[in-house]
């Protein structure tokens, strides 16, 4: 029972990252339509500049803030650059500017910060009679980060103007400009925001799997699987769903299908979800009168 | 009357299209000018030319300044109030949601005060407000377009066919409505109609488009007489 209890949490820990990756995924996919996939790598060239400035002897907390800025423009500095002038471009386009960026993104963190596994240090203690045998400190701790971020993610686009604005953009960019909201700096906003989202689950995760270039490749699928299962066109659905894979993948992994095929059945989950039901769990169809 | 919008030579269209061949016409401050014509004349281009939603060329002079070539964002934010062609309606969002949208590029307080104002005018839409805007019926939608239009403080209102797939009934509540707003807000509004008569009864002034050009022009009680209108255009 111990050993069931520490396995769901550890579950909800990973979820919670998962969770947040598939938030930042679902976010450029509402305002764009396109997946991007160099979400992840993107998250661990900032997990890379965390590391850079807590090396330099940053203070944690200092680093991660910072790691959030400097992210957020990066985002916002692709969108313009590189998103916008796609924006009429085909799809097959974008994926491959999305492809190309991964690459990029890939190969640029391995040239500047070296292909060598490194260890990411964790901001909570090492342990904690608080929280019993059935999870570690940085689980608990990286579970907290995570329910913040998204509890202000969600309050940023359910209670401001210009949460109400970056939505109104996405799902209907023409009314959007008729009402003075420039929707071209907004989708910039919504992939600084992706981004900055994405470096938080860099830092958390960073702890756990250790650091190398392609960290979060097997996140971003993981991400992706919660977001199809969730919906993607839905932010809380893929919260949910990226933390119902987190708990899956982990008591299958210990239980039925074995650490080495983890993945696998990340993938199998898309596959089972895109079948069953297409709009994910909590996609809906979008009601209207004509 | 001194003109608020001022339109000279506009030529307008899609792609390779070109729609509009050199129109002029003005809307004069405080009042209800109306773009009558035939499906296809070009009347919802003309107002998305104004708007810089499609391609277009010539002067467009809205209250002293020269508008054309913007993006719709700024002109709007110069206050122009679009009403479009299918209602523009998000959908996924709550009617109080819409409507704080129609106020969302304005930075003054009195927002709370202006939405109580136009629930006056479209008292269904209070019994609404927190129902998804996609379940509203079309002449509700239609309600919510003019409010959030209007929320912008806007100068000028544009209005593309406001009666477009609505019973008689409530396209008369809704025309009546227009007409209190033109009087009690001294708004002034460019009304683009296939229905001729309901727009005649609301504009003082009335230009008539066909195929692109404008084929005729005066006050509205005038057009109303024409044997010509009247035959192609009244059905009487």
């Amino acid at each position: 029972m111990q050993a069931l209890l520490h396995q769901i949490f550890s579950g909800i820990a990973t979820g919670g990252i998962y969770a947040s990756v598939a938030l930042a995924l679902v976010m450029i996919y509402q305002a764009t339509h396109h997946v991007n996939f160099a979400q992840g790598e993107m998250a661990t060239f900032s997990t890379y500049i965390a590391l850079t400035l807590i090396e330099a002897g940053w203070n944690y907390w200092l680093a991660l803030v910072v790691t959030i800025l400097v992210s957020f423009v990066i985002g916002l500095v692709i969108e313009r650059l590189l998103m916008r002038p796609m924006a009429e471009a085909p799809v097959l386009s974008s994926v491959g500017v999305f492809i190309g960026l991964l690459l990029i993104f890939n190969s640029v963190t391995g040239w500047i910060f070296s292909y060598s596994v490194k260890a990411f240090p964790s901001p909570f203690p090492e342990t904690s009679r608080l929280l019993g045998g059935w999870a570690s400190p940085h689980e608990a701790g990286a579970t907290a980060v995570t329910l913040i971020v998204l509890a202000m993610v969600y309050g940023f686009f359910r209670f401001t103007r210009l949460g109400l604005a970056m939505r109104a953009a996405a799902f209907n960019p023409v009314s959007s400009r008729l009402v003075g909201i420039r929707v071209g700096w907004m989708l910039a906003l919504g992939w600084g925001l992706a981004a900055g989202i994405g470096a938080i689950a860099g830092m958390m995760v960073a702890p756990i799997v250790f650091l190398d270039p392609s960290m979060m490749s097997g996140i971003l699928l993981y991400a992706f699987a919660g977001a199809l299962l969730g919906g993607i066109d839905n932010p809380l659905g893929a919260v949910i769903g990226g933390f119902a894979v987190g708990v899956i993948e982990n008591i299958a992994g210990a239980y039925l299908v074995g650490a080495e095929l983890k993945l696998t059945l990340a993938l199998i989950i898309i596959l089972a979800v895109l079948i069953l039901k297409p709009a994910g769990l909590f996609g809906r169809a979008i009601v209207s009168r004509v | 009357m001194p003109a608020l919008l001022e339109v000279a030579a506009l030529c307008a269209g899609y792609g390779e299209t070109e729609v509009l061949h050199g129109i002029d016409f003005a809307v004069a401050a405080g009042g209800v000018t109306a773009l009558l014509g035939a499906n296809g004349a070009g009347k919802t281009t003309t107002l998305r030319a104004i708007c810089g939603m499609v391609r277009a060329r010539g002067d467009i002079v809205f209250d002293g300044e020269a508008i054309a070539g913007r993006a719709t964002e700024a002109v709007a934010r110069r206050g122009i109030g679009h009403v479009p062609d299918g209602r523009g309606t998000f959908l996924e969002l709550s009617v109080e949601e819409n409507l704080r949208l129609g106020a969302i590029s304005r930075r003054d307080r009195a927002v709370g005060g202006d939405i109580e104002r136009m629930f006056g005018y479209f008292p269904k839409l209070r019994e609404r407000t927190r129902q998804q805007a996609g379940t509203l019926s079309g002449g509700e939608q239609q309600m919510l377009a003019i409010a959030r239009a209007l929320l912008l403080r806007p100068k000028l209102l544009l209005l593309d066919e406001p009666s477009f797939g609505l019973a008689p009934l409530i396209v008369a509540e809704m025309f009546a409505i227009l007409a209190r707003i033109n009087k009690e807000e001294r708004m002034s509004m460019l009304i683009v109609e296939q229905n001729a008569n309901l727009a005649l009864a609301l504009a003082d002034h009335a230009y008539l488009l066909e195929t692109g050009r404008i084929m005729m022009s005066g006050g509205a009680a005038e057009m109303r007489e024409n044997a010509a209108i009247r035959r192609s255009y009244l059905g009487y």
